[in-house]
């Protein structure tokens, strides 16, 4: 490869709780700036503790982790976690939920909501910037809690199964706004997810998981150019990479431990 | 159904209103009591009327105890929160002996109280504080202690400092809790200065408040009165609850679950 630094680097790593069993094992990965990598794996894989870990919110066990060169609690400046739910603070409005991390780093009022407001545009929710969470529905808690891990520019944003609790059309539809938000605000993405679909829309690379222990089981790569149009969905090659992610999803769930 | 006539609300508490006063005065017909024993609402309300400066200067007094030691209660009750929500070690070593405290009935305190802190309003806003300051630091830091782990986690990775978390995050995710604290005191700061009152008699001097009237009523044998003087602490307690109840509304109706519309 070109000696672009990676964004993410594992080195051997393995991560356990204590002295339970091990979460995780062996974990060799190398992402590259441009990718969109999905991870996908039956539960108790581990999927999303790689996000922990490269956010720095777990400690890995033995082996190395570097997040743009250095540890990942230092390169938290840079990136930005989306959970499973949206985590908006109900007390807040959507304007100043997405001001939240700009308040935290003591960024100016001005600069706070001009660039808010910007991001609320951006995932197309600017009307109801002063809506409440409560008065929101679930896709656009979603949308908000995009445009806040958005506002400060992350070089890498970490998605734990962001989509998991909508309904399919509200899902395919942010998997496309999801990647437009992307061609305007580049970011090295890390996804989690259960779906297939989704991984394969999204994704460059997706990698299966097996669980007990957790670990890397199979890549594969997924190279329909971006932009993305809805389209390509119904397309046989489409179908073909689906096909192929769901029958090592099922290698995987056939032989569950090693 | 929009905005009909508000059947459950007003009507249906009303008649049953009624139907409890016709009783009332079905029983003191048929059991042909006098009224020393059971006055008739008509004869309660008549001593109301014939008592008013006593009553009314009673309840402005026992309102001042009770809203000084319900605010003592929610300010200290705030703070203590604070302190035992966000220490683990501070809570392991503080909570039992709140507990012990609670645990502790007031009216065995009372003498002492009333030694260390006086006898007359400085007492009464004593047991009253001590009476509804537990509520409210059991509620908030339940608060405190349920702040959602994935705010947390949100707030870790944007590096928010401490104060960012407590004061961005802890406490107004522990509002509704302090809230619901203060409700639950607002109906016990009123009992907590009437039974001060009642236990200090009128060593405050002037009228005293309620509690003394009752002391002073029942001595004297004027039940009317002391009904009436009943009906007096029961129209405090309310507005002590609505004013909580507005607070908690002002704070809350704009976000919180608990003021979702049904038909949103």
């Amino acid at each position: 490869m070109e000696s672009v630094p990676p964004i993410v680097k594992f080195t051997s790593l393995q991560k356990r709780y204590g002295v339970g069993p091990v979460v995780l094992d062996t974990i060799n990965l190398t992402v590259a700036p441009d990718d969109f990598i999905s991870f996908i794996g039956p539960s108790g894989c581990g999927k999303s503790t790689i996000l922990k870990l490269v956010s720095g919110l777990s400690p890995g066990s033995t082996g190395e982790l570097t997040v743009m060169g250095v540890k990942p609690r230092e390169a938290r400046d840079r990136q930005a976690f989306i959970f499973q739910d949206a985590t908006l603070l109900p007390w807040l409005t959507a304007q100043l939920n997405v001001e939240i991390p700009l308040r935290l780093r003591g960024r100016p009022a001005v600069e706070r909501q001009t660039t808010a407001r910007k991001m609320l545009e951006l995932v197309g929710l600017g009307k109801v910037a002063d809506y409440y969470p409560r008065q929101l529905s679930g896709g656009m808690k979603m949308r908000v809690s995009i445009a806040r891990a958005l506002t400060l520019t992350p070089q890498l944003l970490l998605l734990d199964e962001p989509f998991g609790a909508l309904d399919e059309m509200t899902r395919n539809r942010l998997n496309e706004e999801l990647l437009a938000v992307r061609s305007l605000s580049p970011f090295t993405a890390l996804f989690v997810t259960h779906s297939v679909t989704e991984a394969v829309f999204l994704s460059n690379r997706i990698v299966v998981m097996a669980a007990n222990p957790g670990r890397f089981y199979a890549e594969v790569a997924i190279d329909f150019p971006y932009p993305r149009r809805p389209e390509l969905r119904g397309q046989p090659e489409f179908q073909a990479k689906v096909n192929e992610v769901t029958r090592l999803l099922h290698e995987v769930e056939i032989s569950p431990s090693s | 159904m929009k905005k009909s006539f508000p059947v459950l609300t007003w009507f249906l508490p009303a008649v049953s209103g009624l139907i409890f006063i016709s009783l009332w005065y079905g029983v003191r017909v048929v059991s042909g009591l006098q009224s020393w024993i059971l006055p008739t609402p008509v004869e309660i309300v008549a001593a109301a009327v014939h008592e008013h400066t006593r009553l009314l200067a009673a309840a402005g007094h026992t309102a001042l105890g009770a809203l000084g030691g319900f605010l003592l209660a929610a300010i200290f009750g705030f703070f203590t929160s604070l302190m035992l929500g966000l220490s683990k070690s501070l809570r392991a070593s503080l909570y039992p002996w709140l507990l012990v405290l609670q645990m502790t009935p007031v009216i065995v305190l009372t003498p002492i109280i009333m030694l260390w802190a006086g006898p007359g309003m400085p007492g009464i806003i004593t047991i009253t504080w001590l009476i509804s300051y537990f509520p409210i630091v059991a509620n908030m830091t339940q608060g405190l202690l349920s702040t959602d782990m994935n705010h947390v986690a949100l707030f870790r990775m944007c590096n928010a400092r401490r104060w960012q978390e407590v004061l961005l995050l802890r406490v107004p995710a522990a509002l509704p809790y302090y809230l619901a604290g203060l409700r639950i005191a607002a109906t016990l700061a009123p009992i907590g200065a009437i039974f001060g009152e009642y236990m200090v008699g009128n060593a405050s001097g002037g009228t005293g408040g309620l509690g003394f009237l009752v002391y002073s009523y029942n001595t004297q044998i004027k039940i009317p009165a002391l009904f009436a003087t009943a009906l007096t602490s029961c129209l405090l307690g309310f507005v002590f609850v609505a004013a909580v109840a507005w607070l908690n509304w002002a704070f809350l109706h704009k976000w919180h679950d608990s003021f979702e519309q049904a038909d949103h």
